[in-house]
Protein backbone atom coordinates (compact mmCIF):
# COMPACT_ATOMS: atom_id res chain seq x y z
CA UNK A 1 0.00 0.00 0.00
CA UNK A 2 2.97 2.41 0.81
CA UNK A 3 4.21 2.15 -2.83
CA UNK A 4 1.49 2.85 -4.49
CA UNK A 5 0.43 5.69 -2.03
CA UNK A 6 3.62 7.63 -2.29
CA UNK A 7 4.26 6.92 -6.03
CA UNK A 8 0.93 8.32 -6.46
CA UNK A 9 1.96 11.60 -4.54
CA UNK A 10 4.81 11.71 -6.45
CA UNK A 11 2.57 11.67 -9.59
CA UNK A 12 0.65 14.30 -8.69
CA UNK A 13 3.38 16.52 -7.74
CA UNK A 14 4.75 16.04 -11.08
CA UNK A 15 1.84 16.89 -12.81
CA UNK A 16 0.90 19.61 -10.93
CA UNK A 17 4.46 21.16 -10.29
CA UNK A 18 5.27 20.91 -14.25
CA UNK A 19 1.67 22.09 -15.95
CA UNK A 20 2.06 24.89 -12.65
CA UNK A 21 5.32 26.33 -14.47
CA UNK A 22 3.88 25.85 -17.41
CA UNK A 23 1.13 27.86 -16.67
CA UNK A 24 3.02 30.57 -14.77
CA UNK A 25 5.53 31.10 -18.10
CA UNK A 26 2.39 31.28 -20.33
CA UNK A 27 -0.25 32.98 -18.46
CA UNK A 28 2.10 35.83 -17.00
CA UNK A 29 2.71 37.82 -20.38
CA UNK A 30 -0.73 36.82 -21.39
CA UNK A 31 -2.35 38.45 -18.28
CA UNK A 32 -0.03 41.34 -18.59
CA UNK A 33 -0.62 41.93 -22.34
CA UNK A 34 -4.71 41.65 -21.34
CA UNK A 35 -3.59 44.75 -19.53
CA UNK A 36 -1.63 46.79 -21.76
CA UNK A 37 -3.80 46.25 -24.87
CA UNK A 38 -6.74 47.30 -23.06
CA UNK A 39 -8.44 50.87 -23.62
CA UNK A 40 -5.96 53.13 -21.75
CA UNK A 41 -3.38 50.76 -21.69
CA UNK A 42 0.45 51.29 -22.59
CA UNK A 43 -0.31 48.85 -26.20
CA UNK A 44 -3.98 49.67 -26.42
CA UNK A 45 -5.25 48.04 -28.83
CA UNK A 46 -8.49 47.21 -28.47
CA UNK A 47 -9.06 44.45 -30.95
CA UNK A 48 -6.24 42.16 -29.86
CA UNK A 49 -7.46 43.06 -26.14
CA UNK A 50 -11.19 41.18 -27.31
CA UNK A 51 -9.98 38.66 -29.17
CA UNK A 52 -7.19 37.52 -26.49
CA UNK A 53 -10.15 37.81 -23.80
CA UNK A 54 -12.72 35.80 -25.38
CA UNK A 55 -9.86 32.85 -26.09
CA UNK A 56 -9.12 33.29 -22.51
CA UNK A 57 -12.54 33.14 -21.57
CA UNK A 58 -13.78 30.25 -23.52
CA UNK A 59 -10.95 27.90 -22.45
CA UNK A 60 -11.10 29.31 -18.68
CA UNK A 61 -14.74 28.18 -18.49
CA UNK A 62 -14.34 24.82 -20.33
CA UNK A 63 -14.92 21.82 -18.06
CA UNK A 64 -11.86 20.24 -17.78
CA UNK A 65 -12.47 16.56 -18.78
CA UNK A 66 -13.97 17.57 -22.34
CA UNK A 67 -10.66 19.89 -23.02
CA UNK A 68 -8.64 16.69 -21.79
CA UNK A 69 -10.14 14.42 -24.55
CA UNK A 70 -10.79 17.58 -27.16
CA UNK A 71 -6.59 18.05 -26.86
CA UNK A 72 -5.98 13.91 -27.31
CA UNK A 73 -4.72 14.65 -30.66
CA UNK A 74 -2.33 17.74 -29.47
CA UNK A 75 -1.03 16.09 -26.63
CA UNK A 76 0.02 13.25 -29.25
CA UNK A 77 1.95 15.67 -30.87
CA UNK A 78 3.76 16.76 -28.39
CA UNK A 79 4.42 14.03 -26.28
CA UNK A 80 3.67 11.41 -28.92
CA UNK A 81 1.60 9.49 -26.32
CA UNK A 82 -1.91 9.82 -25.21
CA UNK A 83 -1.38 8.09 -21.90
CA UNK A 84 0.47 8.66 -18.60
CA UNK A 85 1.81 11.24 -16.57
CA UNK A 86 3.72 13.37 -19.43
CA UNK A 87 0.28 13.40 -20.93
CA UNK A 88 -2.10 14.81 -18.63
CA UNK A 89 0.33 17.82 -17.90
CA UNK A 90 -0.37 19.12 -21.94
CA UNK A 91 -4.27 20.05 -20.90
CA UNK A 92 -3.20 20.45 -17.41
CA UNK A 93 -0.94 23.45 -18.53
CA UNK A 94 -3.62 24.83 -21.31
CA UNK A 95 -6.53 24.22 -18.71
CA UNK A 96 -4.37 26.40 -16.17
CA UNK A 97 -2.34 29.14 -18.97
CA UNK A 98 -6.32 31.00 -19.23
CA UNK A 99 -7.30 30.37 -15.63
CA UNK A 100 -4.16 32.01 -14.54
CA UNK A 101 -4.19 34.67 -16.73
CA UNK A 102 -7.13 36.37 -15.72
CA UNK A 103 -5.84 36.26 -12.04
CA UNK A 104 -2.55 38.11 -13.11
CA UNK A 105 -4.67 40.21 -15.19
CA UNK A 106 -6.83 41.00 -12.01
CA UNK A 107 -3.49 41.39 -9.88
CA UNK A 108 -1.70 43.93 -12.95
CA UNK A 109 -4.86 46.03 -13.06
CA UNK A 110 -4.19 46.74 -9.49
CA UNK A 111 -1.26 48.52 -10.00
CA UNK A 112 -0.91 52.45 -9.22
CA UNK A 113 -1.31 54.14 -12.86
CA UNK A 114 0.74 57.05 -10.86
CA UNK A 115 3.57 54.38 -10.60
CA UNK A 116 3.47 53.77 -14.49
CA UNK A 117 3.61 57.36 -15.47
CA UNK A 118 6.50 57.92 -12.88
CA UNK A 119 8.85 55.38 -14.87
CA UNK A 120 7.41 56.90 -18.36
CA UNK A 121 8.39 59.98 -17.33
CA UNK A 122 11.98 58.87 -16.13
CA UNK A 123 12.66 57.83 -19.56
CA UNK A 124 11.18 54.43 -19.22
CA UNK A 125 9.57 52.23 -22.69
CA UNK A 126 6.96 49.71 -21.96
CA UNK A 127 9.04 46.85 -21.25
CA UNK A 128 10.56 48.54 -18.28
CA UNK A 129 7.43 49.45 -17.18
CA UNK A 130 6.57 45.88 -16.97
CA UNK A 131 9.35 44.80 -15.53
CA UNK A 132 10.08 47.13 -13.01
CA UNK A 133 7.11 48.64 -11.79
CA UNK A 134 3.99 46.07 -12.81
CA UNK A 135 5.45 42.30 -12.25
CA UNK A 136 7.46 43.66 -8.98
CA UNK A 137 4.49 45.52 -7.12
CA UNK A 138 2.26 42.80 -7.82
CA UNK A 139 4.17 40.53 -6.66
CA UNK A 140 2.63 39.49 -3.60
CA UNK A 141 -0.81 39.16 -5.49
CA UNK A 142 1.10 37.23 -8.09
CA UNK A 143 2.11 34.66 -5.88
CA UNK A 144 -1.34 34.12 -4.06
CA UNK A 145 -2.27 33.75 -7.82
CA UNK A 146 -0.44 31.08 -8.32
CA UNK A 147 -1.21 29.22 -5.21
CA UNK A 148 -4.76 29.44 -6.35
CA UNK A 149 -3.98 28.23 -9.59
CA UNK A 150 -1.77 24.89 -7.63
CA UNK A 151 -4.65 24.29 -5.79
CA UNK A 152 -6.69 24.33 -8.67
CA UNK A 153 -4.53 21.70 -10.64
CA UNK A 154 -4.67 19.69 -7.90
CA UNK A 155 -7.98 19.23 -8.20
CA UNK A 156 -7.60 19.01 -11.82
CA UNK A 157 -5.59 15.92 -11.63
CA UNK A 158 -8.03 13.90 -10.28
CA UNK A 159 -9.21 13.69 -13.68
CA UNK A 160 -5.94 12.80 -15.29
CA UNK A 161 -6.61 9.25 -13.90
CA UNK A 162 -8.88 8.88 -16.85
CA UNK A 163 -5.64 8.78 -19.37
CA UNK A 164 -3.47 6.75 -17.17
CA UNK A 165 -1.98 9.36 -15.47
CA UNK A 166 -1.89 8.13 -12.07
CA UNK A 167 -1.93 10.14 -9.25
CA UNK A 168 -3.81 10.20 -6.00
CA UNK A 169 -7.23 10.99 -7.33
CA UNK A 170 -6.62 8.06 -9.46
CA UNK A 171 -6.04 5.85 -6.56
CA UNK A 172 -9.30 7.67 -4.66
CA UNK A 173 -11.29 6.01 -7.62
CA UNK A 174 -9.72 2.64 -8.62
CA UNK A 175 -9.20 1.55 -5.11
CA UNK A 176 -11.78 3.61 -3.04
CA UNK A 177 -14.59 3.88 -5.16
CA UNK A 178 -14.01 0.67 -7.75
CA UNK A 179 -13.13 -1.91 -5.20
CA UNK A 180 -14.74 -0.32 -2.11
CA UNK A 181 -11.35 0.57 -0.35
CA UNK A 182 -12.72 2.80 1.61
CA UNK A 183 -9.46 3.06 3.95
CA UNK A 184 -7.40 3.96 0.87
CA UNK A 185 -9.98 6.28 -0.17
CA UNK A 186 -10.17 8.34 3.48
CA UNK A 187 -6.18 8.09 2.97
CA UNK A 188 -5.54 9.87 -0.26
CA UNK A 189 -8.39 12.46 0.93
CA UNK A 190 -5.96 12.97 3.95
CA UNK A 191 -3.06 13.07 2.14
CA UNK A 192 -4.58 15.72 -0.46
CA UNK A 193 -5.81 17.56 2.56
CA UNK A 194 -2.64 18.12 3.76
CA UNK A 195 -0.90 18.60 0.76
CA UNK A 196 -3.73 21.46 -0.03
CA UNK A 197 -3.06 23.07 3.14
CA UNK A 198 0.61 23.25 3.10
CA UNK A 199 0.91 24.40 -0.06
CA UNK A 200 -1.47 27.10 1.01
CA UNK A 201 0.01 28.19 3.87
CA UNK A 202 3.64 28.39 1.91
CA UNK A 203 1.98 30.78 -0.51
CA UNK A 204 -0.20 33.10 1.85
CA UNK A 205 2.73 33.22 4.16
CA UNK A 206 5.49 34.07 0.83
CA UNK A 207 2.57 36.59 -0.37
CA UNK A 208 2.31 38.22 3.35
CA UNK A 209 5.53 38.79 3.87
CA UNK A 210 6.25 40.47 0.71
CA UNK A 211 2.97 42.80 1.21
CA UNK A 212 4.39 43.59 4.89
CA UNK A 213 7.63 44.14 3.32
CA UNK A 214 6.13 46.84 0.46
CA UNK A 215 3.39 47.53 3.08
CA UNK A 216 0.89 49.08 1.17
CA UNK A 217 -1.68 51.24 3.37
CA UNK A 218 -4.79 50.63 3.68
CA UNK A 219 -7.09 49.05 0.72
CA UNK A 220 -6.39 49.65 -2.87
CA UNK A 221 -8.18 53.10 -4.46
CA UNK A 222 -10.13 51.01 -6.68
CA UNK A 223 -12.39 49.11 -3.73
CA UNK A 224 -12.92 52.45 -2.22
CA UNK A 225 -14.02 53.70 -5.47
CA UNK A 226 -16.29 50.88 -5.85
CA UNK A 227 -17.63 50.91 -2.06
CA UNK A 228 -18.53 54.75 -2.50
CA UNK A 229 -20.62 54.25 -5.85
CA UNK A 230 -22.50 51.17 -4.38
CA UNK A 231 -23.09 53.37 -1.13
CA UNK A 232 -24.37 56.29 -3.35
CA UNK A 233 -26.26 53.82 -5.40
CA UNK A 234 -28.11 52.56 -1.92
CA UNK A 235 -29.18 56.32 -1.10
CA UNK A 236 -30.17 57.20 -4.31
CA UNK B 1 14.03 77.03 -20.28
CA UNK B 2 10.18 75.54 -21.14
CA UNK B 3 8.14 77.24 -23.68
CA UNK B 4 4.65 76.22 -25.42
CA UNK B 5 3.23 77.73 -28.37
CA UNK B 6 -0.78 77.64 -29.15
CA UNK B 7 -0.84 74.26 -26.60
CA UNK B 8 -4.14 72.43 -27.13
CA UNK B 9 -5.26 69.27 -26.04
CA UNK B 10 -8.91 68.08 -26.60
CA UNK B 11 -10.19 64.74 -24.64
CA UNK B 12 -12.44 62.85 -27.01
CA UNK B 13 -14.73 60.39 -25.34
CA UNK B 14 -17.72 58.80 -26.92
CA UNK B 15 -17.97 61.88 -28.96
CA UNK B 16 -18.22 64.57 -26.86
CA UNK B 17 -15.13 66.38 -26.72
CA UNK B 18 -13.88 68.46 -24.12
CA UNK B 19 -10.99 70.98 -24.45
CA UNK B 20 -8.54 70.90 -21.32
CA UNK B 21 -6.11 73.52 -22.86
CA UNK B 22 -6.92 75.71 -25.01
CA UNK B 23 -4.04 77.37 -27.22
CA UNK B 24 -1.67 78.32 -23.71
CA UNK B 25 1.20 80.18 -24.42
CA UNK B 26 3.54 79.46 -21.65
CA UNK B 27 7.45 81.25 -21.17
CA UNK B 28 9.55 79.56 -18.23
CA UNK B 29 12.86 81.38 -17.83
CA UNK B 30 15.90 79.44 -17.30
CA UNK B 31 16.63 79.02 -13.36
CA UNK B 32 13.52 80.27 -11.91
CA UNK B 33 10.40 78.93 -10.46
CA UNK B 34 7.37 79.07 -12.25
CA UNK B 35 3.94 78.47 -10.68
CA UNK B 36 0.62 77.84 -12.84
CA UNK B 37 -2.08 78.29 -10.10
CA UNK B 38 -6.14 77.37 -11.24
CA UNK B 39 -8.62 74.88 -9.91
CA UNK B 40 -9.48 71.47 -10.23
CA UNK B 41 -10.40 71.04 -13.62
CA UNK B 42 -8.47 74.29 -14.60
CA UNK B 43 -6.33 71.96 -16.90
CA UNK B 44 -3.22 72.65 -14.93
CA UNK B 45 -2.50 68.76 -14.77
CA UNK B 46 -3.19 68.56 -18.67
CA UNK B 47 -0.69 71.03 -18.79
CA UNK B 48 2.25 69.53 -16.68
CA UNK B 49 1.76 66.16 -18.51
CA UNK B 50 1.83 68.06 -21.96
CA UNK B 51 5.36 69.29 -21.30
CA UNK B 52 6.86 65.98 -21.32
CA UNK B 53 4.70 64.44 -23.29
CA UNK B 54 2.77 61.95 -21.22
CA UNK B 55 -0.10 63.21 -22.47
CA UNK B 56 0.31 64.30 -26.60
CA UNK B 57 -0.82 67.64 -26.78
CA UNK B 58 -3.81 67.83 -29.90
CA UNK B 59 -1.95 70.97 -30.94
CA UNK B 60 0.84 73.22 -30.69
CA UNK B 61 4.46 72.71 -29.63
CA UNK B 62 6.63 72.10 -26.59
CA UNK B 63 10.39 73.08 -26.24
CA UNK B 64 12.21 71.95 -23.45
CA UNK B 65 15.75 73.31 -23.27
CA UNK B 66 16.23 73.95 -26.82
CA UNK B 67 14.51 70.83 -28.00
CA UNK B 68 11.04 70.49 -29.88
CA UNK B 69 9.22 67.50 -28.40
CA UNK B 70 6.44 67.85 -30.25
CA UNK B 71 8.33 67.21 -32.87
CA UNK B 72 10.83 64.28 -31.25
CA UNK B 73 7.30 62.47 -30.26
CA UNK B 74 6.43 61.15 -33.63
CA UNK B 75 3.32 59.98 -34.89
CA UNK B 76 2.36 57.13 -32.77
CA UNK B 77 0.83 57.00 -29.11
CA UNK B 78 4.33 55.08 -28.05
CA UNK B 79 7.51 57.47 -26.86
CA UNK B 80 9.75 56.59 -29.31
CA UNK B 81 13.80 56.55 -27.84
CA UNK B 82 14.52 60.37 -28.84
CA UNK B 83 11.36 61.26 -26.70
CA UNK B 84 12.11 58.70 -23.77
CA UNK B 85 15.57 60.42 -23.76
CA UNK B 86 14.82 63.82 -23.45
CA UNK B 87 12.24 62.82 -20.85
CA UNK B 88 15.39 61.70 -18.60
CA UNK B 89 16.28 64.83 -18.39
CA UNK B 90 12.98 66.01 -16.86
CA UNK B 91 12.76 65.27 -13.85
CA UNK B 92 8.92 64.99 -12.19
CA UNK B 93 7.43 64.85 -8.80
CA UNK B 94 3.78 63.68 -7.98
CA UNK B 95 0.93 64.43 -5.93
CA UNK B 96 0.88 60.67 -4.57
CA UNK B 97 4.64 60.63 -4.79
CA UNK B 98 4.41 57.49 -7.04
CA UNK B 99 7.06 55.63 -5.32
CA UNK B 100 7.52 51.71 -6.23
CA UNK B 101 6.66 50.09 -2.28
CA UNK B 102 8.48 46.59 -3.45
CA UNK B 103 11.64 48.90 -3.64
CA UNK B 104 13.48 50.32 -0.47
CA UNK B 105 14.68 54.27 -0.89
CA UNK B 106 17.98 53.56 -1.89
CA UNK B 107 16.66 51.63 -4.92
CA UNK B 108 14.09 53.70 -6.09
CA UNK B 109 16.10 56.92 -6.34
CA UNK B 110 18.24 54.47 -8.96
CA UNK B 111 15.55 53.10 -11.05
CA UNK B 112 15.45 56.58 -12.98
CA UNK B 113 19.65 55.62 -13.49
CA UNK B 114 18.54 51.80 -14.37
CA UNK B 115 16.64 52.98 -16.98
CA UNK B 116 19.43 55.25 -17.97
CA UNK B 117 22.21 52.30 -18.05
CA UNK B 118 24.48 53.50 -15.37
CA UNK B 119 26.40 51.11 -13.82
CA UNK B 120 25.72 49.43 -10.63
CA UNK B 121 28.63 51.19 -8.29
CA UNK B 122 27.44 54.53 -9.99
CA UNK B 123 24.25 54.29 -9.05
CA UNK B 124 24.56 53.51 -5.55
CA UNK B 125 27.06 56.16 -5.37
CA UNK B 126 24.68 58.84 -6.91
CA UNK B 127 21.13 57.60 -5.06
CA UNK B 128 22.88 58.21 -1.89
CA UNK B 129 24.57 61.33 -2.87
CA UNK B 130 21.12 62.58 -3.94
CA UNK B 131 19.67 61.21 -0.63
CA UNK B 132 22.12 63.34 1.23
CA UNK B 133 21.53 66.27 -0.75
CA UNK B 134 17.22 66.20 0.31
CA UNK B 135 18.35 65.25 4.15
CA UNK B 136 17.74 61.68 3.84
CA UNK B 137 20.65 60.41 5.03
CA UNK B 138 19.96 57.08 6.60
CA UNK B 139 16.96 56.49 5.21
CA UNK B 140 18.66 54.33 2.40
CA UNK B 141 17.25 50.86 3.55
CA UNK B 142 13.78 51.59 4.31
CA UNK B 143 10.71 51.08 2.50
CA UNK B 144 8.12 53.83 1.52
CA UNK B 145 5.64 52.42 3.77
CA UNK B 146 8.03 53.11 6.60
CA UNK B 147 8.29 56.91 5.99
CA UNK B 148 6.21 59.76 6.45
CA UNK B 149 4.78 61.72 3.70
CA UNK B 150 7.22 64.49 3.78
CA UNK B 151 10.01 62.12 3.49
CA UNK B 152 8.42 60.01 0.58
CA UNK B 153 8.46 63.45 -1.48
CA UNK B 154 12.31 63.86 -0.61
CA UNK B 155 12.68 60.37 -1.88
CA UNK B 156 10.35 61.27 -4.79
CA UNK B 157 12.19 64.79 -5.51
CA UNK B 158 15.56 62.83 -5.18
CA UNK B 159 14.49 60.27 -7.49
CA UNK B 160 13.56 62.83 -9.92
CA UNK B 161 17.17 64.53 -9.89
CA UNK B 162 18.59 61.27 -10.65
CA UNK B 163 19.10 62.17 -14.26
CA UNK B 164 20.51 65.24 -13.64
CA UNK B 165 17.47 67.15 -15.48
CA UNK B 166 17.82 71.06 -16.17
CA UNK B 167 14.10 71.09 -15.26
CA UNK B 168 11.96 69.91 -12.55
CA UNK B 169 8.23 69.71 -12.96
CA UNK B 170 5.90 69.21 -9.84
CA UNK B 171 2.42 67.97 -9.84
CA UNK B 172 0.92 69.12 -6.83
CA UNK B 173 3.95 67.98 -5.10
CA UNK B 174 2.85 69.15 -1.37
CA UNK B 175 -0.89 68.79 -2.00
CA UNK B 176 -1.08 65.74 -0.15
CA UNK B 177 1.56 67.21 2.98
CA UNK B 178 0.24 68.54 5.58
CA UNK B 179 1.09 72.80 6.10
CA UNK B 180 4.12 72.23 7.86
CA UNK B 181 5.86 69.40 5.94
CA UNK B 182 4.65 71.76 2.91
CA UNK B 183 6.66 74.67 3.99
CA UNK B 184 10.06 71.87 4.38
CA UNK B 185 9.22 70.75 0.70
CA UNK B 186 8.93 74.06 -1.16
CA UNK B 187 12.22 75.04 0.87
CA UNK B 188 14.32 72.24 -0.15
CA UNK B 189 12.73 73.10 -4.13
CA UNK B 190 13.72 76.82 -3.35
CA UNK B 191 17.21 74.97 -2.24
CA UNK B 192 17.81 73.09 -5.18
CA UNK B 193 16.88 75.97 -7.95
CA UNK B 194 19.23 78.33 -6.19
CA UNK B 195 22.10 75.29 -5.65
CA UNK B 196 21.93 73.63 -8.94
CA UNK B 197 20.25 76.19 -11.03
CA UNK B 198 17.20 74.26 -11.58
CA UNK B 199 14.33 75.59 -13.45
CA UNK B 200 11.48 74.50 -11.83
CA UNK B 201 7.39 74.57 -13.27
CA UNK B 202 4.77 73.74 -10.84
CA UNK B 203 1.30 73.69 -10.46
CA UNK B 204 -0.81 73.72 -7.53
CA UNK B 205 -4.05 75.02 -6.53
CA UNK B 206 -2.36 76.95 -3.29
CA UNK B 207 -1.63 80.11 -3.53
CA UNK B 208 0.95 79.58 -0.78
CA UNK B 209 2.50 77.44 -2.70
CA UNK B 210 3.08 80.47 -5.18
CA UNK B 211 3.45 82.74 -2.78
CA UNK B 212 6.73 81.08 -0.68
CA UNK B 213 8.73 80.48 -3.45
CA UNK B 214 7.59 81.74 -7.21
CA UNK B 215 9.51 83.72 -9.19
CA UNK B 216 6.85 84.04 -11.57
CA UNK B 217 3.27 82.55 -12.04
CA UNK B 218 0.17 82.34 -14.64
CA UNK B 219 -3.45 81.57 -13.86
CA UNK B 220 -5.66 79.41 -15.85
CA UNK B 221 -8.97 79.13 -15.87
CA UNK B 222 -10.82 76.75 -18.76
CA UNK B 223 -7.95 75.88 -19.99
CA UNK B 224 -6.52 79.57 -20.65
CA UNK B 225 -3.70 81.08 -19.29
CA UNK B 226 -5.65 84.34 -18.25
CA UNK B 227 -3.01 85.99 -16.22
CA UNK B 228 0.96 86.02 -16.08
CA UNK B 229 3.87 87.35 -15.32
CA UNK B 230 6.43 88.28 -12.71
CA UNK B 231 5.32 88.35 -8.98
CA UNK B 232 5.85 91.83 -8.09
CA UNK B 233 4.79 92.65 -12.06
CA UNK B 234 1.52 90.84 -10.90
CA UNK B 235 1.49 92.67 -7.79
CA UNK B 236 1.96 95.86 -9.10
CA UNK B 237 -1.20 95.33 -12.17
CA UNK B 238 -3.95 97.14 -10.92
CA UNK B 239 -7.10 94.65 -11.09
CA UNK B 240 -4.87 91.80 -11.49
CA UNK B 241 -7.06 88.33 -9.82
CA UNK B 242 -3.64 86.64 -9.11
CA UNK B 243 -2.45 89.38 -6.82
CA UNK B 244 -5.59 89.73 -5.21
CA UNK B 245 -5.86 86.00 -4.54
CA UNK B 246 -2.18 85.75 -3.40
CA UNK B 247 -2.83 88.78 -0.87
CA UNK B 248 -6.01 88.74 0.07
CA UNK B 249 -7.68 91.61 2.38
CA UNK B 250 -11.34 92.10 3.95
CA UNK B 251 -13.80 94.49 4.64
CA UNK B 252 -16.27 95.48 3.34
CA UNK B 253 -17.87 99.20 3.25
CA UNK B 254 -19.54 100.38 6.34
CA UNK B 255 -22.13 102.24 4.50
CA UNK B 256 -23.16 103.99 0.67
CA UNK B 257 -20.81 107.06 0.75
CA UNK B 258 -17.77 105.77 1.49
CA UNK B 259 -15.41 105.01 -0.86
CA UNK B 260 -13.22 101.81 -0.75
CA UNK B 261 -9.63 101.48 -1.25
CA UNK B 262 -6.94 99.00 -1.29
CA UNK B 263 -3.44 100.43 -1.02
CA UNK B 264 -0.40 98.10 -1.77
CA UNK B 265 2.97 98.87 -0.51
CA UNK B 266 6.23 97.93 -1.87
CA UNK B 267 9.82 99.11 -1.76
CA UNK B 268 10.57 102.24 -0.47
CA UNK B 269 6.67 103.18 0.20
CA UNK B 270 6.62 100.48 2.33
CA UNK B 271 8.68 102.74 4.90
CA UNK B 272 6.74 105.86 4.82
CA UNK B 273 3.98 107.01 7.31
CA UNK B 274 1.32 107.39 4.08
CA UNK B 275 -1.90 106.89 5.69
CA UNK B 276 -1.05 109.51 8.62
CA UNK B 277 0.29 112.03 6.33
CA UNK B 278 -2.80 111.57 4.43
CA UNK B 279 -5.34 111.83 7.06
CA UNK B 280 -3.06 115.56 8.63
CA UNK B 281 -3.05 116.83 5.05
CA UNK B 282 -6.64 116.81 4.28
CA UNK B 283 -8.27 116.65 7.62
CA UNK B 284 -9.92 113.25 6.97
CA UNK B 285 -11.21 110.27 8.78
CA UNK B 286 -9.56 107.07 7.52
CA UNK B 287 -10.73 103.28 8.46
CA UNK B 288 -8.69 100.83 7.93
CA UNK B 289 -10.65 97.54 6.97
CA UNK B 290 -8.26 94.73 6.68
CA UNK B 291 -4.70 95.06 6.31
CA UNK B 292 -1.62 92.36 5.74
CA UNK B 293 1.97 92.61 5.74
CA UNK B 294 3.87 89.48 3.79
CA UNK B 295 6.85 88.61 2.07
CA UNK B 296 6.15 87.04 -1.96
CA UNK B 297 8.94 85.90 -3.94
CA UNK B 298 10.92 87.06 -1.46
CA UNK B 299 9.57 90.97 -1.35
CA UNK B 300 8.20 92.63 1.57
CA UNK B 301 4.33 93.56 0.46
CA UNK B 302 2.18 96.00 2.46
CA UNK B 303 -1.98 95.53 1.60
CA UNK B 304 -4.22 97.66 3.58
CA UNK B 305 -8.17 98.42 2.88
CA UNK B 306 -9.16 101.80 3.94
CA UNK B 307 -12.47 103.67 3.65
CA UNK B 308 -12.71 107.30 2.93
CA UNK B 309 -15.59 109.18 4.03
CA UNK B 310 -17.87 110.65 0.92
CA UNK B 311 -17.90 109.41 -2.75
CA UNK B 312 -15.33 108.80 -4.91
CA UNK B 313 -15.80 111.89 -7.09
CA UNK B 314 -14.88 113.54 -3.26
CA UNK B 315 -11.61 111.69 -3.07
CA UNK B 316 -10.13 112.43 -5.85
CA UNK B 317 -7.63 114.86 -4.78
CA UNK B 318 -6.35 112.27 -1.76
CA UNK B 319 -6.33 109.29 -4.14
CA UNK B 320 -4.17 111.18 -6.05
CA UNK B 321 -2.00 112.10 -3.43
CA UNK B 322 -1.94 108.14 -2.68
CA UNK B 323 -0.31 107.74 -5.68
CA UNK B 324 1.78 110.61 -6.14
CA UNK B 325 3.66 108.90 -3.25
CA UNK B 326 4.35 105.98 -5.31
CA UNK B 327 1.46 103.49 -3.67
CA UNK B 328 -0.57 101.22 -6.25
CA UNK B 329 -4.23 102.14 -5.33
CA UNK B 330 -7.01 100.00 -6.63
CA UNK B 331 -10.76 101.88 -6.23
CA UNK B 332 -13.41 99.03 -4.85
CA UNK B 333 -17.04 99.00 -6.39
CA UNK B 334 -15.98 101.76 -8.78
CA UNK B 335 -17.02 99.99 -11.85
CA UNK B 336 -20.18 99.13 -10.25
CA UNK B 337 -20.64 102.63 -8.98
CA UNK B 338 -19.96 103.97 -12.76
CA UNK B 339 -23.04 101.99 -14.08
CA UNK B 340 -25.54 103.26 -11.17
CA UNK B 341 -24.44 106.87 -12.08
CA UNK B 342 -25.36 105.91 -15.85
CA UNK B 343 -28.72 104.48 -15.24
CA UNK B 344 -29.48 107.38 -12.83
Amino acid sequence: MQPLLSQACWDTLYMVGWSTLIAVVGGLPLGILLVLTDRGGLLQNVLANKVIGQIVNVARSMPFIILMVALMNFTRWITGTTIGREAAIVPLAIGAIPFFARLVETAVREVDGGLVEAVQSMGGNTWTVVRKVLVPESLPSLISSTTTTIVALIGYSAMAGTVGAGGLGDIAIRYGYQRFETELMWITVAILAVVISVIQFAGDYAARSLHRRGGRSGPAPKLRLLKASTATGETV
Amino acid sequence: MITTTGLTKVYRSRGREVTALDGVDLHVREGEVYGVIGQSGAGKSSLIRCVNLLERPTAGTVTVDGRDLTALAGRGPRAGRELRQARSRIGMVFQHFNLLSSRTVQDNVELPLEILGTSGKERSRKALELLDLVGLTGKAKAYPAQLSGGQKQRVGIARALAGDPKVLLSDEATSALDPETTRSILQLLRDLNRQLGLTVLLITHEMDVVKTICDSAALMENGRIVEHGTVSELLATPGSELAAALFPVGGEASGDDRTVLDVTFHGEAATQPVISQLSRTYNIDISILGAAIDTVGGLQIGRMRIELPGRYEDNVVPIGFLREQGLQIDVLGREALLVKDGAQ
